[in-house]
């Protein structure tokens, strides 16, 4: 499945990718709505919280903050079109972390310590899965016949999961905490479990917080299409696969308590790494 | 404006604790709970002013306490509206002649909604924030000033009564 690089495609998938991010935030708050007895808000909940923001007043500490909040969103964008369009897969993970940073940054640009100490925990979380991430991507390269271009898979007869078996449970791991779930929402969290007041975004507010919350539809959108690439050959085993990989990242939201931070770096650099890494080393033997 | 979903969808709450016994805010609390879910209607407790579109606030107004509220509501983006949440909050309740209470909250910002009751039952403080999130709508389209008629809601009783009725104009 090769999508085609026209500007209309680039248009749709600019217009529909939140939409469907907002989808999933959406069932996954119902989920956890029913997995707790209740009914739960409507499936487009994150869409009417969105829209609401966008019409509330705009209030900014600095401007500086706001080209950050804007810059997040655009490298998401990018970054969910890299991954798209199957460009470099190095190209895709350093504007993505970008986007990240640029998150990050507009935390620290604002005297308050709340916002300051979600920007340190988004950093140590950073530090914490990048380095699963660059093994995933040498562990593609290797399965990839030597290429870094994700649009590969797509076209590989054999699923990627089934060489990189290691290295996927080591990427939920990874999903876990950029989808902002328990234990690893540290930085800044969802609706109704606030992490030190709101963390990262506490100094954003009405669009502004719409254009962070927009940036997060997109992040959802981008890493659901990832989960695909690892079967992406009947492409529809990809989506059941990233189906349940995002359901199971709200059981596991529902099931465990947030961990500290200096936990999450010692889980990331033991158990994930080494999971990692011992995909990688067994792809990299018996490719010899 | 019909088709654009109106600010009643997604009213999130900022809860502040006055001077309260704390009976309003387990009432509050338990407001979350599968039992009432507040969240079946889009409301969301966040823990941030600048976040929130209505400010909860419980508990008699004194005067250390008056310059903290004020802060609270300031924080938070237009349109917004407050709910006085007990009896308490609402005229300043047993505490009122206390030499140190000022009175309701009313005293320090403009309150839209008044939820009376000691403590307040949950099903009243869910129909006071969805009436405060109607009146954000018409705030937003400018219609009403800020405060002008407040909208009282009654806490219902337990047994199989007749509805409630609402004293005061309601701004819907």
């Amino acid at each position: 499945m090769i999508i085609p690089q026209t500007p209309l495609m680039v248009v749709l998938l600019v217009i529909l990718a939140p939409l469907f991010g907002a989808l999933l935030c959406g069932i996954d708050r119902r989920i956890t709505a029913r997995a707790q007895g209740r009914i739960g808000p409507p499936i487009l909940q994150a869409v009417y919280d969105t829209i609401k923001l966008l019409r509330k007043e705009p209030m900014l500490l600095n401007r500086v903050q706001i080209v950050y909040a804007y810059l997040h969103l655009a490298f998401m964008i990018l970054a969910m079109l890299l991954l798209v369009f199957g460009q470099d897969s190095l190209m895709f993970l350093f504007v993505f972390a970008f986007s990240t940073l640029s998150l990050v940054l507009g935390g620290m640009c604002v005297r308050s310590p709340y916002s300051r100490i979600g920007s340190q925990r988004e950093i140590m979380l950073m530090v914490a899965y990048e380095p699963i991430l660059i093994l995933l991507m040498i562990g593609f390269y290797l399965v990839n016949g030597h290429s870094f271009m994700l649009s590969a898979p797509m076209t590989a007869a054999k699923p990627m999961l089934l060489s990189l078996p290691l290295l996927f449970i080591g990427f939920l791991v990874v999903l876990a905490i950029k989808m902002q779930k328990s234990p690893f929402d540290i930085a800044t969290s969802h609706h109704a479990h606030q992490e030190i007041v709101k963390g990262l975004t506490i100094e954003y507010s009405g669009p502004y917080l719409a254009i962070l919350e927009i940036a997060h539809f997109y992040e959802m959108a981008l890493l659901f299409f990832f989960i695909v690439l690892f079967w992406s050959s009947p492409v529809w085993v990809g989506i059941i696969l990233a189906s349940l990989s995002f359901f199971l990242m709200t059981v596991v939201d529902n099931a465990f308590a947030r961990l500290t931070s200096m936990w999450i770096f010692k889980f990331m650099w033991t158990g994930a790494l080494i999971l990692a890494v011992t995909n990688v080393l067994w792809l990299y033997w018996a490719s010899k | 404006m019909t088709d654009v979903p109106k600010f009643n969808k997604s009213p999130w709450v900022v809860h502040f604790n006055c001077n309260s016994c704390n009976g309003c805010d387990i009432e509050f609390l338990a407001c979350l709970t599968p039992l009432y879910d507040l969240e079946r209607f889009g409301i969301l407790h966040v823990g941030n002013p600048k976040h929130a579109d209505v400010l909860v606030v419980t508990g008699s107004v004194n005067h250390r306490n008056s310059r903290v509220l004020k802060n609270v509501y300031d924080q938070m983006p237009e349109p917004k509206v407050v709910v006085a949440m007990g009896v308490c909050a609402s005229t300043g309740g047993i505490f009122a002649d206390g030499y140190n209470v000022l009175g309701g909250v009313d005293k320090v910002i403009p309150v839209d909604v008044f939820v009376p009751g000691c403590p307040a039952r949950p099903e009243a403080m869910i129909d006071g924030v969805l009436k405060g999130a109607q009146i954000l709508e018409a705030k937003h389209s400018g219609k009403t000033p800020l405060a002008e008629k407040n909208v009282i809601t009654r806490t219902p009783t337990p047994v199989a009564a007749p509805a409630a009725q609402e004293k005061g104009a309601s701004h819907a």
